[in-house]
């Protein structure tokens, strides 16, 4: 791809090898968790995965977001993870069949819709380059979420505490032993 | 220009347009809030009292009731003191709003919106739910859930008034909704039987399939006009100032899908007489003026909305869907009442049939005449059931079936009996009672507003009301007391010859009659016998059993005469047969649209200009029809003109002359029942007895009797075709793509594989890799075996479903947008 | 830099979950497949808003971000009772749903 290193279009060249780095490391780590034949493993390489999105969030100039990526999902949703494979005492190490009798229709369906989607961004974004965050961007970025979430989506801000509410009760009331 | 003109023009000349003001009108929001208090009350305390917090109840009832009334005052004092010179009476509404909850641009708002149309509706909904509340003190002592009903009582009526009142859809919707839940938890109070929650839960459903409607009507009502304010609506779609007709029509088809469900219009109608599994009370409150009631009220709190978005009323239009489907209603649930035993169900169909009434009236723009006949209705309707209510409890052993546990007991309980005659009569549209001024003003209107076809279906509706409800009154009061009714009168339940009388289907009954007929002609005469000396004997006995006293205790009684009364009464406050028009004076602000007074009752008509530029845009579109109209006024003939969707017309002038077909087949329909009723269920002979066993007799009759005994199988339509023919074709469709494609994939997948493994292994490598290719040939056929059992049930293959398909779905929309 | 590779690096990520979802037999790896899916999404909204120049991605993607983990407390839930149930969680031998 000669875009990597030209810079005629605006496009800055650090970033798009950031860019491309992290990608690798991302797609490589998402293959892995799919492919794993080791729970454990696969929720490591699941760390990576969301590790890569969380750096390109800051690329996207969304660091507010990134950081609420590592706290919820690195922080949090891992230590569930871990702890819902401790729990239901999966084997540590190497399974045999971790894949569904039917697993090979997910590969067609898996092209098919990357197919789809690749074909679309493509045709869609065609040489259209994103422009620079502005400082204000990236400054103001979090005070504007704050003014969103306080202004017009305050009441699916409330819905949402509602849903977590019913999440963490239902999650309670389902492991509850009794 | 003239009168439509009025609503806009009024205010900016700044004359006509009144001022209501007072305490209670500003402070009528308290009304909904005192019994929603007095719920939360009565759900954390009520247990601790003494009364099991009905106190609560019905003290916050009665608060309700003093703002009501105290509303209703000042509205009247401002309504008499501010009408114009063209006769309307033009009243600004008292809208008070608090900002409850705004998203981006919007704000949604609690407060109160009070006109003439929501005075009436708070007066009537306090009032009839302080005599239930009183009613069921005594109606469901003892009941193990008596705290508990009386705070969903409570909540309900709250629900019920803060939709009344509410100056905003969304509050309008909140009120609606609670209404349901509340519906749900009364209807199946008795849960413990299967079939009170199965009605429960159809109640509740049926009613959802509607509220769809209201939530996409609403979303499109804030898409067409940018707010929800029911004032803004209603000014916005009576000036005409959407963008498109069409959309409007589509708002105004949402909306009234919401008002079937509610008010149990045709298709969804099957809910309401199930609904009869509530204790009697919950069914006089629910469903004769409340809950019920729900639907025709937002078609007549929004009606610009409708008359506008369906063009009621415009040039040449015989038929709109609010007039369809409210003639079909009242038609079919009037044939279904002949065939109900339950004399609840029997009140049931006949409420459906009035709410088809209403929904007609609004549907040929007799707003004031639907209107009216909710005020009336709410109450002899209120006072049937509660006397349905007090016969079970006092003389039948809460048995609600008119055949096995009732009859004869006239004499016992005068009080009941009374004030049941004197609303069965209002009911029939009998002269002078309330029914007749709103229900002919209905059919007057269908007539004169050239619905012709609904002028039709309203006089039959008449006879055929006033004919069920000869033969429910026959069956319930007079002939021979029978079952637990027999028991209270301190009969002897006299079993021969009364075989017809036991059995529970009037199949059997009739099987019975028309199969021996010669049999019968002698039972005849000693049933007659047997009749009256019955009756001589229990005027001499005379005693009452000690436990059942004579007619119900005062907590039931006094309901049913304040409510008989009104029954009566309440109709003298608009009857056009005595020149009165006052509840349309009071309320007709509340129409949203301005009235064409073309043949104005009072004569007061006036045709000033107001010249106003700020109404040009409703008097434009109004002119065309209002044109030629002015000047047929003058001529001071009854002619009608259409006035269009953008005003109503006002209502006709009443002569008996108009009157009088209706009138002849009430009557003709009162003596035909009764022989019917004489014939069949006591077998006095008279000209209807060759009719007796008719439905066993001729085919096609009986097939019909079969086809309203099971509701025109309208569940069975719901329940066994519709659920199948949704849930069935899909599973099956589900099955066959996974059988056949999915299969089908994984076969190809593997058999090309397979067939791939084979031609190297022939054709290239047979002797190069000989080894290589038979293992990798041997593993291809495995797999290719291991993949062909893909099998139902696996959450998995659902997803790879889904997934396919969406991305499939995703090509045909590229493809398709190419 | 194109504005296409964000959204083609969230393409692949979501590719990647859907295989995970239809081939994995251990709940918890299906879903982490579901969590790679959900995170994918995150990624547009996030790219869309710095094309567009506006906070309603950010303002989504937390959204998302809150109701996956809802998602993931009561999914895990789920696993372990049936795990409790069944003393397995391999989705295959569930065939309650079978029609």
């Amino acid at each position: 791809m000669t875009a990597l290193f030209a810079s005629d279009h605006g496009v800055n060249v650090a970033q798009n090898v950031g860019f491309y780095i992290i990608a690798a490391a991302m797609l490589w780590g998402a293959f892995r968790v799919v492919t794993t034949r080791n729970v454990v493993h696969a929720a490591l390489w699941l760390v990576v995965v969301l590790g890569g999105i969380a750096a390109q969030y800051i690329l996207a100039a969304a660091e507010f977001v990134a950081i609420s990526q590592v706290l919820v999902y690195i922080g949090a949703v891992m230590v569930l993870f871990l702890f819902g494979i401790m729990l239901t005492r999966a084997t540590i190490g190497e399974e045999t069949d971790v894949n569904n009798q039917g697993w090979a229709i997910g590969i067609p369906v898996g092209l098919l819709m990357f197919g789809v989607l690749a074909y679309v961004t493509l045709d869609f974004t065609e040489d259209a380059t994103l422009p620079e965050p502005t400082d204000e961007q990236i400054t103001g970025a979090t005070m504007a979420i704050s003014d969103a979430y306080l202004g017009d989506y305050l009441v699916p801000l409330i819905a949402v505490s509602f849903v977590l509410l019913a999440a963490a009760i239902g999650a309670i009331v389902l492991a509850r032993k009794d | 220009m003239s009168q439509p003109s009025m609503l806009l023009a009024a205010e900016e000349s700044g004359h006509a347009i009144g001022e209501a003001s007072g305490w209670f009108l500003e402070n009528a929001w308290l009304i909904p809030v005192i019994p929603a208090v007095a719920f939360f009350l009565i759900l954390f305390f009520g247990k601790k009292l003494p009364r099991g917090g009905s106190e609560f109840g019905l003290a916050a009832m009665l608060g309700s009731l003093v703002i009501a009334a105290g509303a209703t005052w000042q509205w009247i004092s401002s309504t008499t003191s501010h009408y114009d010179e063209a006769g309307n009476y033009e009243v600004e509404p008292v809208i008070r709003e608090i900002v409850w909850w705004q998203s981006g641009p919007y704000e949604f708002g609690l407060g109160q919106h009070i006109d003439g149309l929501a005075i009436m509706a708070l007066l009537l909904v306090a009032f009839i739910s302080t005599l239930v509340q009183l009613y069921s003190t005594e109606y469901v002592n003892g009941d193990r859930r008596y705290t508990h009903y009386f705070a969903a009582l409570t909540l309900f009526s709250s629900g019920m008034l803060a939709m009344v009142l509410a100056p905003d859809m969304v509050q309008l919707i909140l009120g609606w909704e609670i209404m349901g839940l509340c519906s749900f938890m009364l209807i199946g109070h008795w849960w413990e039987e299967q079939a009170n929650s199965k009605a429960a839960l159809k109640a509740f459903f049926t009613v959802r399939v509607g509220d769809m409607g209201l939530l996409v009507g609403t979303a499109m009502l804030l898409a067409i006009f940018g707010t929800l304010q029911i004032s803004e609506i209603n000014a916005l779609a009576a000036a005409g100032e959407f963008d498109s007709q069409n959309m409007l029509m589509w708002t105004a088809v949402a909306l009234f899908i919401a008002c079937i469900g509610k008010s149990g219009q045709f298709p969804l109608h099957t809910w309401l007489p199930d609904a009869m599994a509530g204790p009697t009370p919950v069914s006089s409150l629910l469903h004769s003026s409340t809950m019920v009631v729900a639907g025709v009220f937002l078609v007549a709190r929004i009606y610009p909305v409708f008359h506008v978005g369906l063009d009621i009323n415009a040039a040449g239009q015989s038929v709109n869907l609010i007039a369809a489907i409210g003639g079909i209603t009242l038609l079919v649930a009037a044939a279904l009442a002949f065939v109900q035993n339950d004399i609840k169900k029997v009140l049931a169909y006949s409420t459906v049939s009035q709410l088809g009434y209403m929904m007609m009236g609004l549907g040929v723009g007799a707003w004031t005449g639907a209107v009216f006949h909710i005020f009336t209705h709410a109450f002899f309707k209120c006072c049937l059931f509660l006397a349905a209510g007090s016969i079970s409890h006092t003389a039948a052993h809460h048995s609600f079936d008119m055949k096995k546990d009732m009859g004869g007991i006239w004499k016992k309980m005068p009080v009941t009996f009374g004030a049941w005659m004197v609303s069965t009569a209002a009911l029939m549209g009998i002269p002078f009672t309330a029914g007749f001024f709103s229900k002919d003003e209905i059919i007057d209107s269908a007539k004169h507003f050239e619905y012709t076809w609904f002028y039709y279906a309203g006089i039959i509706g008449a006879f055929m009301t006033a004919a069920y409800m000869t033969r429910a009154t026959y069956l319930t009061f007079f002939g021979k007391p029978r079952g637990a009714a027999a028991h209270y009168m301190g009969v002897e339940h006299d079993t021969h010859g009364e075989v017809h009388e036991h059995s529970a289907h009037p199949d059997e009954a009739e099987h019975a009659d028309g199969h021996i007929p010669d049999h019968t002609v002698d039972a005849h005469d000693d049933h007659g016998h047997d009749d009256d000396h019955a009756h001589d004997g229990h005027a001499t006995h005379g005693r009452p059993l000690p436990f059942a006293p004579f007619d119900s205790p005062w907590k039931i009684t006094a309901p049913l005469i304040i409510l008989a009364a009104l029954a009566v009464g309440a109709g003298y406050l608009n009857a056009p047969a005595l020149k009165i028009y006052w509840f349309e004076h009071q309320t007709e602000s509340s129409i949203g649209l301005p009235i064409d007074h073309g043949d104005d009752h009072g004569g007061e008509e006036t045709e000033e200009p107001h010249g106003d530029e700020e109404a040009l845009v409703v008097s434009e579109v109004a002119a065309g029809a209002n044109g030629p109209f002015a000047s047929a006024a003058e001529g001071g003939d009854h002619s009608y003109e259409p006035s269009g969707p953008y005003a109503v017309p006002a209502p006709p002038v009443f002569t008996w002359a108009n009157a009088a077909p209706g009138l002849i087949l009430v009557a003709l329909g009162i003596l035909v029942s009764w022989f019917a009723s004489l014939a069949v269920f006591a077998r006095r002979k008279n000209p209807f007895s060759p009719f007796v066993g008719l439905t066993t007799r001729s085919r096609p009759i009986g097939a019909l009797h079969s086809f309203l005994v099971n509701k025109l199988y309208l569940d069975h339509l719901y329940e066994k075709v519709i659920v199948r023919a949704v849930a069935h074709p899909i599973a099956k469709a589900a099955y066959w793509f996974n059988q056949n494609v999915i299969d089908g994939i994984v076969n190809t997948v593997g058999t090309v594989t397979r067939r791939l493994g084979g031609w190297v292994y022939r054709n290239i490598d047979q002797r190069v890799v000989d080894g290589a290719v038979n293992a990798s040939g041997t593993a291809a056929s495995e797999s290719g075996h291991a993949l062909q059992p893909v099998q139902s049930g696996k959450v998995n293959q659902y997803g790879a479903l889904l997934f396919g398909a969406a991305g499939i779905g995703a090509i045909l929309l590229i493809i398709l947008n190419g | 830099m194109y504005a296409f590779n964000f959204l083609l690096l969230s393409a692949a990520l979501f590719s990647f979950g859907i295989y995970g979802v239809i081939a994995r037999k251990n709940a918890v790896m299906v879903l982490m497949s579901i969590e790679l899916i959900l995170n994918s999404v995150n990624l547009n909204l996030v790219a869309f808003a710095l094309m567009n120049n506006s906070i309603d991605g950010h303002v989504f993607a937390l959204f998302v971000i809150a109701i996956a983990a809802a998602e993931v407390g009561v999914g895990l839930a789920m696993v372990l009772m049936i795990y409790r149930n069944r003393r397995s969680i391999a989705l295959d031998e569930l065939s309650e749903m079978k029609g």
